[in-house]
């Protein structure tokens, strides 16, 4: 096999590309269990978000009116997650997992029309003097919009956790919901909120699968990203600067044994490609063998004010 | 003392089934501390809570300093000057002192200034506590204190305090009974829930007595016997435990030089643990709570295995069989936390009675669970021990906290264990059924069982054991005779006291 065929730049610059997706969608999520909800409809919300983004994108010729609409769909189907789950009191898992069914199944109806199209996609920003720099241009700075508006969500999800009221408020719903309760907070609406902010993640994280990384529709073609973005946010022990980590490591494994693979390692190629999963599975092994979690106390539990 | 400062008057709020506060009616005044006394189950919570917001009554009203008074939720009668100091369910264990400090004001400041503020009032009212400690890893005591200070920040005209005491040494009692001294001296009035009769005589200027959502009396209650208050409350008088004269047998449970890390993150470690425990001898263990305690009924009952050579029952090393197997040797228990942990709250008392007793009742047959016998066996453990509850096929969760306990402390001991070991037997059970659930212990202790009860209630310790030991950061002391005792060496054994040193040089 012949590793110099890897080039260092373009490694680094695919990885950004294959981690921003995840990143949305874990950087979301995390939010939503951090408000104490566990949303196992991702997947569902991802895909929605991609074949929206990407239908929506075509007929306008508008890659971020493509975008706009890929959150607000996701968005409002995570809404019905939301309505069930707070209002109905619906068991999260069972939920969750239903919405991925549904995003799934809603997503090949609606894009039946558009398989095989070409969709106009983001331009690379030009950052000026910064893309021009030798070999961090290429590598750092030379990239869509979306990579650096991600990195930015990322950022001021954490800065609104640590510093802000109402992230505080979020965090202590998260924590003990009759605790908030009682102190008088909208448990129900704090939660509704969070779950809106995680569905518009998980879609732009989709539609940025559709229309930047491949950017093509197929159906099924988020492949499990919903997933792994979940389990990017236990990896992070509800961290955002550590949900960035485990996205860029993972965006990192996948690109890695892509090249792999082109390069003609001598390891079976269904090895190689499964090898991000089986890197999701040991690190959550291994996260869970030690033992601190960091998981918010009423993660997944139904609220039902008693009065 | 002139004007009222809060006045209920006819204040009714029903529930399906069950009218909690039916036609109250009552003054709190200016600068008084004011006691709420009843029964689990009395209306108590209820009305608090309509007090502060959390409800809205069917009917009545209430003014506060002459203004009409309806709280729709909590923030607008914490503008109005009512703060509340909950029992539980309003700290989050994850959280900072300051944010959790943040979280029960209006308008909190700046991390920095709100930091600030805490010390502040921590150090005027002799509450020593580090803002910046997480609040999961403090002591029950300074988690209160955390509650005391986020009310006092906000300078409350009528501070509500819903059973402070329930877990707090005697010195740390001694303490907030001065800080609330202070509050009232400086105009404040305070409204006092508690089940303590002996604090409330010594605290209180006025008591309110609940029964069955109704207001029974209002007293004085200094000038009132505990007893009486006790009649009062429960409407009926009940038994008082006997004390008995037995000569204790030989050796059942012993444990030898015990140690085992910390089963979690806010956990305790076990530090070389060692006791001895005689036929028919009760032995009380004693301590703040979180110094060992569910940690010691853990290796005790067997869900959590030992060290080889740590635990004895009858002199046979039992310290690697699980649970099933300590009780199939005779030694049963019960922890403290009802729901969840002693009974499933979903399944039926005949299902939570097969969960401990399927082997010693005999209640399973080839495998098959005996729902007969299972019935029967929880019809009697109803029967004996006066459990009220609609029937046995009704979910441990729809119990009330003391017909609950009833049930979970008469399952094992119908079981006629050799050895019982019990975490806080009557802990949230009112009067009577805490007396009824002593006395069934005491009984069983005069039969020759050796009973084992950690509690964090020193008066039911004095009152049933024969001797006393005290929890202290998982250490266990030298187990003394309890007629050799007075509340104060009780309370230094319980090693609370390095901490109240400093708490009363800052005072």
């Amino acid at each position: 096999m012949d590793l110099s065929s890897i080039s260092p730049i373009l490694l680094i610059a695919s990885i950004m590309i294959s981690a921003t997706p995840i990143l949305l969608a874990a950087i979301g999520e995390m939010v939503v269990e951090r408000a104490g909800v566990l949303n196992l409809g991702v997947e569902g919300m991802m895909i929605t978000g991609a074949v929206v983004g990407f239908a929506v994108a075509i007929n306008t010729g508008q890659p971020a009116l493509g975008f706009a609409a890929a959150a607000l769909a996701a968005a409002l189907l995570s809404l019905s997650f939301g309505f069930l789950t707070q209002v109905l009191l619906s068991n999260q898992v069972a939920t969750g997992l239903g919405l991925t069914l549904v995003g799934l199944g809603l997503s090949s109806l609606i894009g039946k029309p558009y398989e095989g199209m070409k969709t106009p996609t983001l331009p690379k920003l030009d950052l000026g003097p910064l893309s021009d720099l030798p070999v961090l241009g290429r590598m750092l700075f030379s990239h869509d919009i979306m990579v650096y508006l991600s990195l930015v969500l990322v950022a001021a999800v954490w800065a609104f956790l640590k510093y802000t009221r109402a992230g505080l408020i979020l965090r202590a719903v998260g924590e003990s919901h009759d605790a908030a309760h009682a102190l008088g907070y909208k448990v129900v609406r704090v939660r509704m909120a969070a779950i809106f902010f995680g569905g518009a993640c998980a879609g732009l994280g989709g539609a940025y699968l559709s229309l930047v990384r491949v950017p093509q529709w197929t159906e099924g073609m988020t492949a499990g990203a919903g997933w792994i973005a979940l389990a990017i946010v236990v990896f992070a022990s509800w961290r955002a600067e550590r949900v960035l980590i485990g996205a860029y490591l993972f965006g990192g494994v996948t690109v890695l044994q892509l090249n792999l693979q082109a390069a003609g390692a001598a390891v079976p190629v269904a090895l190689l490609s499964a090898s991000p999963y089986l890197m999701t599975i040991l690190v959550l092994v291994a996260i869970s063998a030690r033992g601190t979690h960091g998981a918010p106390a009423s993660l997944g539990q139904p609220f039902h004010a008693i009065q | 003392m002139g004007q009222p400062l809060l006045t209920l008057r006819g204040l009714t709020k029903a529930y399906p089934g069950v009218v909690a506060n039916d036609d109250v009616s009552f003054e709190i005044g200016e600068g008084e501390i004011h006691a709420l006394l009843g029964e689990n189950g009395a209306g108590k919570s209820t009305l608090v809570k309509m007090i502060y917001g959390l409800v809205k009554p069917d009917a009545g009203a209430m003014t506060l300093r002459g203004q009409a008074f309806a709280p729709s939720q909590p923030a607008e009668a914490r503008r109005a000057g009512v703060a509340m100091v909950f029992q539980h369910f309003s700290l989050f264990d994850a959280l900072s002192v300051a944010e959790n400090v943040a979280l029960g004001m209006e308008n909190s400041p700046r991390t920095r200034d709100l930091a600030r503020q805490i010390r502040d009032v921590s150090e005027a009212y002799g509450l020593p506590l580090d803002p910046f400690r997480v609040v999961g890893t403090l002591s029950a005591g300074e988690r209160q204190r955390v509650e005391i200070i986020r009310c006092l920040l906000q300078d409350p005209k009528l501070l509500i305090m819903d059973e402070p005491t329930s877990v707090l040494t005697p010195q740390e009692v001694t303490i907030l009974f001065e800080t609330l001294r202070k509050l009232r001296s400086e105009g404040t009035s305070i409204l006092y829930i508690s089940h303590k009769l002996e604090e409330i005589r010594a605290l209180c200027d006025t008591a309110t007595i609940l029964r069955l959502g109704k207001r029974v009396a209002t007293c004085t209650p200094a000038e009132t016997t505990a007893r009486a208050l006790a009649e009062m409350m429960v409407g009926a008088s009940f038994a008082t435990p006997k004390a008995r004269a037995t000569t204790p047998g030989d050796v059942l449970l012993e444990v030898k030089a015990l140690s085992l890390p910390a089963p979690g993150a806010f956990g305790t470690p076990l530090r070389d643990v060692s006791l001895q425990l005689r036929a028919g001898e009760v032995l009380g263990i004693g301590g703040v709570a979180g110094n060992g305690q569910d940690e010691l009924l853990a290796a005790l009952s067997g869900e959590r295995l030992a060290p080889r050579g740590s635990v004895l029952l009858k002199g046979r090393d039992i310290s690697r069989d699980g649970p099933v197997a300590r009780r199939g040797q005779g030694l049963l228990s019960g922890p403290e936390e009802r729901l969840g942990h002693a009974a499933a709250p979903n399944m039926s008392l005949v299902e939570n009675g097969v969960l401990t007793a399927a082997r010693r009742a005999g209640l399973v047959r080839r495998g098959f669970i005996d729902w007969r016998a299972a019935g029967a066996f929880a019809d009697t453990v109803i029967k004996r021990f006066d459990v009220r509850t609609p029937s046995a096929q009704t979910a441990a969760r729809a119990l009330s906290g003391g017909n609950l306990q009833k049930f979970v402390i008469g399952r094992e001991i119908v079981q006629d264990p050799d050895v019982l070991v019990v975490n806080q037997p009557t802990w949230g059970v009112d009067a009577a059924a805490a007396a009824a659930i002593r006395q069934a212990l005491l009984d069983l202790a005069a039969d020759g069982t050796g009973i084992l009860v950690i509690s964090q209630d020193l008066d039911e310790l004095m009152e049933i054991s024969d001797r006393f030991a005290a929890l202290n950061e998982g250490r266990l002391s030298e187990a003394r005779p309890v007629a050799d005792l007075s509340i104060e060496k009780i309370g230094l054994m319980m090693g609370g006291a390095h901490d109240m040193e400093v708490a009363h040089e800052t005072a």
